[in-house]
């Protein structure tokens, strides 16, 4: 049995200690919000908080995550609610297919940095095919 | 007056989802008691299956298993034609190709089952290149490997060579490029009660894979219902594939009785779905040494890989821009689509477009070497304009903004002055870098080509029901683009009513008219300009109905009731019309091949290192006439994402095609440009409307995608004094030609 | 699958002495690839994740201890690895993306031993040693000694990676580089990649370089013929256009379709020419 939180609530897992933690959060608590493009930790479409940090999701047994915190976009804010930075992506575009976006925002959400080449390179691990990266750095910028 | 919807910032309307994760891609959707679906593929490129035999020790009955046999109608996929099986039967075309359907209530069961078939092979040798296939090494197609000819002519080809001061030639080549959206093909399929079989999944089209399904299930229309799913990117690669994807879900539901699922991995996808075709394109060009075009000779060859799907109007979209924007007295061009045993290429942005463009552009910077003027000067000189007359016959009037689109740049990049600075760091020898500056220039023919938007017919609306809601009824999908963000504001703004009182249905086939498909630019201009007659039809029934329009949802409400007269919903659906003095001879290729067109310039500064031999992009500044930004964020969205999927094109996304498949189709190799590769943009939206699109919009998506690689090789040459004629332009290359000229 | 979860350094090396067909898993960022892959089914895994006395940083007064399962974004921010070992830290800062380095290990990349793995020029020119421990104990070895060819060590059965040690440089060098040239600005596999530290007499003359490429062999390589012959020497022109025909001596690129042979020993022979003199550009 492992514990751990995700966006600040206790949990228990018993299943394979091998699964992947992407698909703990998918299947098993139904947060639907990390995507997976890649599986290889190369698109950083699944990424999440672990401990506050980023990390690909698809990169993870959840056997490594007991006493960690995690979090995903679902404890960002709400459609209704949105978060400082999630509007900051609506108000500067920095979403179109929507698809890379939840992991976009869970590294956004952990960047002190507003210098567009600090940005471009913490960022780097997100591969967007939409925009084209300038409305995202523009979001970033501007929260 | 309520104020202006059209031309302001409106902030998308499927982004709150989006950005909080509750937007809902297929792979979000789950089905008790559904199967996963798996694919059986092909691992040789040409040759007949002897044998299929499944391992004994594998519990083969905890699978459902579908194969050709089972397939209730034609086993072929329609689109174009109808040459692709849905499931090989025991031919083999090419590598990847879908040979059964493996079903299991666990997704990595459903994969391990594959593990399990062993496949024999009868296995001939391919035609895997373009000169293979024109050469008839082996015939793998009716009776010269030949998918498709085209051709246009203008005045005398010869004339026009002996007006000539100078004649040039040239030869291009581009290679496949892969479409990359971030979420991968996948569909689920259901059978209802009443034997409709219903697909929902990441599509671009949801008629075409109707119009499919129709067939395969031999069902009658009203018994197939497709729903487009939250779409995470498709850029044409999601156009005609998942036709065959839904084909193989809604098969092995049909065999199950229960809702199949079926999701491709990244290398699936990569390995097996369409890409752009590769091209090999030959220039003569005859010019006057004033720097007048007097004669254009262009041959275009195509892959089209081993099944027609989209390659016919590829080819022709191609050889329509094959000119570039320019005017010329005597032209010809010859186009072919050839097959060969590799997976069939298919839609990506720009469709032939940025094959054409990388050539003529590349041509026109070779032409102004030869005459010894300055290439944007040449430009200047033959660009089309008001009064032109292209190679079709086609008298262009007005909304033409190439010129303006080119002055714009060349100021706003500094091009003149960059040059000479450019020319001055690059003399110093301890720079680190050599840097160069790149221009081109290109025209995109908006919607469907020729009479393809008559042929489509295409059909929209708005619908207002008893609550007073007014809905968009549109099958045209958003792909991230912002299409249903357009809609609304185009709506609203003809209703004289916020865009937050407008709903968009979603894409599916039981609910809305078909829209003809998501492609070609043409969704604002052709779909948005219905939306916007349904809404004025609309509005003249609510005034009708409440004297002073009503804006309110309460005061809707009203005006519903009466217009709705006890029924649920009143549809306003109107259907596209052929313009009167649009003319198209599909024989002869005569005549208005598109509507109208846009026009797009670029200067794109490129840096590369004298260690490594790297191109890196420091600035990209366009100049794009759209006619009219009906969202000019969004428009800046499409031009920056566009121009980003051809800088990767350019320097970094090379396909290792070897035995007919892809073997990088992962993203680890298969390098598509991260947000370090990207540089600044600097975009000016230019506006020269289009008396017949909704206000005076017209194409936008496909362009940027369609002008900066050949900058980016003009750029190269700029910076190295190396002029490379193929694309990517990886720093091997560089570095290999560098060492060939000063070892 | 079988996941054994150590707690503590101890228990990691007996449980690994009675499983040694186990697979030792760190930060997990290379081994996953595998398991997504399905190449892992079957397999009994070593976690060592939970080894909390193998994610720390000593310092000693010859030098720093890094625990062999420290992220590598812990390692960026050290204020002592940073002043004294910037190559690593420049290295560690390229490795995949910022998710990847809050979880891939220094430990886990050499147990890897990928031919391409971005950290071992700057380790093998700062003569970094690997601490291990194993059921026969513990046991030093020069970090160069521990590649054994693609994807092999030669570390011995039951035998775990606890720390790498980073000696401190009795003198700071006078020219240091490090480079990675890969396919792309960022997430990416290199094409070739360089260390290089330089120390020079007050005459000019070499006092010792220490250069080392990456993804130019099966292993990490240090040019010692190279290096051997600019010993001594002043850095001419003629020099250092000898010691650019040596290098090819200690290094056995290949064509693949990531790049080609000329390509990476071209790039290489431009990254040490500039280094030697002396026209590295800063980035």
């Amino acid at each position: 049995m492992i514990t751990f939180t995700i966006n600040g609530k206790k949990r228990t897992y018993k299943g394979l200690a091998f699964k992947r933690l992407i698909d703990v959060l998918r299947e098993d608590f139904a947060l639907t919000g990390t995507k997976e493009g890649c599986g290889e930790g190369e698109c950083g479409a699944c990424t999440v908080l672990v401990d506050d940090l980023p990390a690909t999701s698809c990169l993870i047994p959840i056997g490594q995550m007991q006493g960690r915190a995690i979090e995903t976009v679902e404890n960002l804010g709400r459609p209704d609610k949105l978060h400082p930075l999630q509007k900051s992506f609506l108000k500067h575009g920095g979403s179109q297919c929507g698809f890379c976006t939840p992991g976009i925002l869970m590294s956004a959400s952990r960047l002190q940095t507003k210098k567009h080449s600090g940005i471009r390179k913490a960022m780097a691990g997100h591969l967007c095919r939409c925009t084209g990266y300038q409305q995202i750095v523009d979001s970033i910028r501007n929260k | 007056m309520s104020s202006a919807q059209v031309g302001v910032s409106v902030e998308r309307l499927d982004a709150p989802q989006k950005l909080c994760g509750t937007a809902k891609f297929i792979d979000d959707y789950q089905f008790p008691g559904g199967l996963f679906g798996a694919t059986l593929r092909t691992t040789i490129a040409r040759g007949r299956i002897t044998k299929i035999s499944f391992d004994a020790s594998f519990p083969w009955d905890e699978c459902v298993i579908a194969r050709s046999t089972d397939i209730p109608g034609a086993n072929n996929v329609l689109f174009i034609e109808h040459d692709q099986p849905l499931l090989t039967e025991d031919l083999v075309m090419h590598p990847q190709q879908a040979i059964l359907l493996v079903a299991h209530a666990q997704r990595v069961k459903a994969a391990e089952a594959l593990k399990h078939i062993q496949v024999e092979y009868d296995e001939w040798e391919p035609v895997l290149s373009i000169e293979d296939s024109l050469a008839r090494k082996h015939v793998i197609r009716g009776e010269d490997n030949v998918l498709k000819t085209c051709l246009v002519e203008k005045g005398d080809i010869e004339e026009g060579f002996a007006m000539a001061d100078f004649v040039i030639q040239g030869e291009y080549r581009v290679g496949h490029q892969e479409q990359a959206y971030l979420e991968n093909q996948g569909v689920a399929a259901w059978v209802e009660k009443d034997g409709t079989i219903t697909v929902l999944g990441s599509l671009q089209c949801p008629y075409y894979v109707h119009k499919a399904l129709v067939k395969i299930f031999a069902k009658p229309v009203d018994k197939i219902r497709i729903i487009q799913a939250a779409t995470g990117g498709a850029f044409g690669g999601k156009e005609d594939y998942p036709s065959i994807i839904a084909g193989h879900a809604a098969l092995l539901a049909l065999k199950a009785g229960k809702p199949v699922k079926i999701i491709y991995d990244r290398e699936e996808d990569m390995a097996s779905t369409t890409k752009r075709h590769p091209a090999v394109i030959r220039h003569k060009t005859g010019v006057t040494k004033e720097g007048r075009l007097v004669a254009q000779d262009i041959e275009i060859t195509i892959d089209g890989g081993a099944f027609a799907t989209c390659s016919p109007v590829v080819l022709s979209r191609a050889t329509l821009h094959a000119t570039g924007a320019y005017e010329c007295l005597h032209v010809r061009v010859r186009s072919t689509a050839v097959a060969t045993n590799a997976p069939p290429n298919g839609a990506f942005r720009g469709f032939g477009v940025p094959q054409a463009i990388f050539a003529a552009e590349l041509q026109m910077e070779k032409v102004a070497l030869a005459v010894g003027i300055d290439s944007l000067e040449l430009r200047r000189k033959n660009a089309w304009r008001p009064g032109t007359l292209t190679a079709t016959g086609q008298h262009l009037k007005d909304s033409v903004g190439a010129l303006k689109c080119l002055s714009i740049c060349a100021a706003k990049s500094r091009y003149a002055q960059k040059r000479r600075e450019y020319a001055r760091w690059n003399s110093k020898r301890s720079n680190p870098t050599w840097r160069g500056i790149g221009f081109s220039l290109c025209h995109h023919g908006a919607g469907f080509t020729g009479s393809g938007e008559v042929t489509l017919a295409s059909r929209a609306g708005v619908s207002l029901s008893q609550d007073g809601l007014i809905t968009i009824l549109a099958a045209s999908t958003d792909l991230g683009q912002g299409t249903s963000t357009i809609f609304a504001q185009i709506a609203a703004q003809a209703l004289g009513l916020p865009t937050s009182l407008i709903r968009i249905e979603t894409p599916d086939t039981a609910m809305v008219p078909n829209s003809g498909p998501t492609v070609a630019s043409r969704t604002t201009m052709v779909i948005g300009g219905l939306i916007e007659r349904a809404a004025h039809d609309l509005k003249a029934d609510l005034l009708k109905a409440s004297r002073t329009l009503p804006r309110t949802q309460a005061a809707l409400k009203r005006a519903a009731k009466v217009l709705c007269d006890g029924e649920p919903v009143k549809r306003y659906e109107v259907q596209f019309e052929k313009p009167a003095d649009i003319t198209w001879d599909d024989q002869l290729f005569r005549g208005e091949a598109y509507g109208v067109y846009s026009y797009a310039a670029v200067a794109v500064e490129v840096e590369v290192d004298k260690l490594t031999y790297e191109a890196r992009v420091r600035q990209v500044t366009t100049a794009q006439d759209i006619g009219k930004a009906i969202n000019p964020r969004l428009a800046k969205g499409q031009i920056m994402g566009g121009t980003a999927q051809a800088l990767g094109w350019a320097l970094w996304e090379h396909a290792d095609f070897r035995g007919g498949w892809m073997r990088n189709s992962q993203l680890t190799n298969y390098l598509i440009p991260t947000f370090e590769d990207t540089p600044p943009m600097d975009v000016t939206i230019v506006e020269e409307p289009y008396a017949r699109g909704p206000h005076g919009a017209k194409g936008l998506g496909e362009m940027p995608m369609d002008l900066p690689a050949p900058a980016v090789v003009a750029a190269i040459a700029d910076a190295t004094g190396h002029w490379f004629s193929q694309i990517p332009v990886l720093p091997e290359k560089i570095c290999h030609e560098l060492l060939r000229k000063s070892p | 699958m079988t996941v054994l979860g150590p707690r503590t350094g101890s228990e990691a090396v007996a449980l690994y002495e009675k499983n040694p067909q186990a697979i030792p898993l760190a930060g997990g960022t290379d081994l996953m690839v595998a398991w997504n892959r399905g190449t892992l089914n079957h397999k009994t895994i070593l976690d060592l994740s939970a080894v909390r006395e193998w994610r720390a940083i000593a310092k000693t007064e010859t030098g720093v201890l890094i625990g062999s399962l420290l992220p590598l974004s812990e390692l960026q921010k050290d204020p002592v690895i940073f002043e004294k070992f910037p190559l690593l830290v420049q290295a560690a800062s390229i490795v995949g993306a910022w998710q990847i380095q809050n979880r891939a290990t220094l430990a886990g990349n050499i147990a890897n031993a990928s031919p391409a793995g971005d950290t071992f020029p700057p380790l093998v020119v700062y003569e970094a040693v690997v601490h291990t421990v194993s059921p026969h104990g513990p046991r030093s070895i020069p970090v160069r000694e521990v590649f054994a060819g693609v994807k092999k060590t030669t570390l011995g059965p039951g035998e775990l990676i606890a720390s790498i040690e980073l000696p401190f440089l009795k003198q700071n060098p006078d020219r240091q580089l490090f480079r990675k040239v890969g396919g792309r600005a960022a997430m990416t596999i290199s094409k070739t990649a360089a260390a290089g530290l330089l120390w020079l007499k007050p005459d000019g003359a070499v006092k010792e370089l220490r250069f080392a490429l990456g993804s130019m062999a099966p292993t990490v390589r240090r040019l010692r013929a190279a290096e051997k012959f600019v010993k001594g020497k002043k850095l001419t022109p003629e020099i250092v256009s000898e010691a650019l025909e040596l290098l090819k001596k200690d290094v056995s690129p290949i064509d693949d379709w990531r790049s080609t042979i000329e390509y990476r020993l071209r790039v290489s022979q431009n990254l040490l020419e500039a280094f030697l003199l002396g026209h590295v550009p800063q980035r």
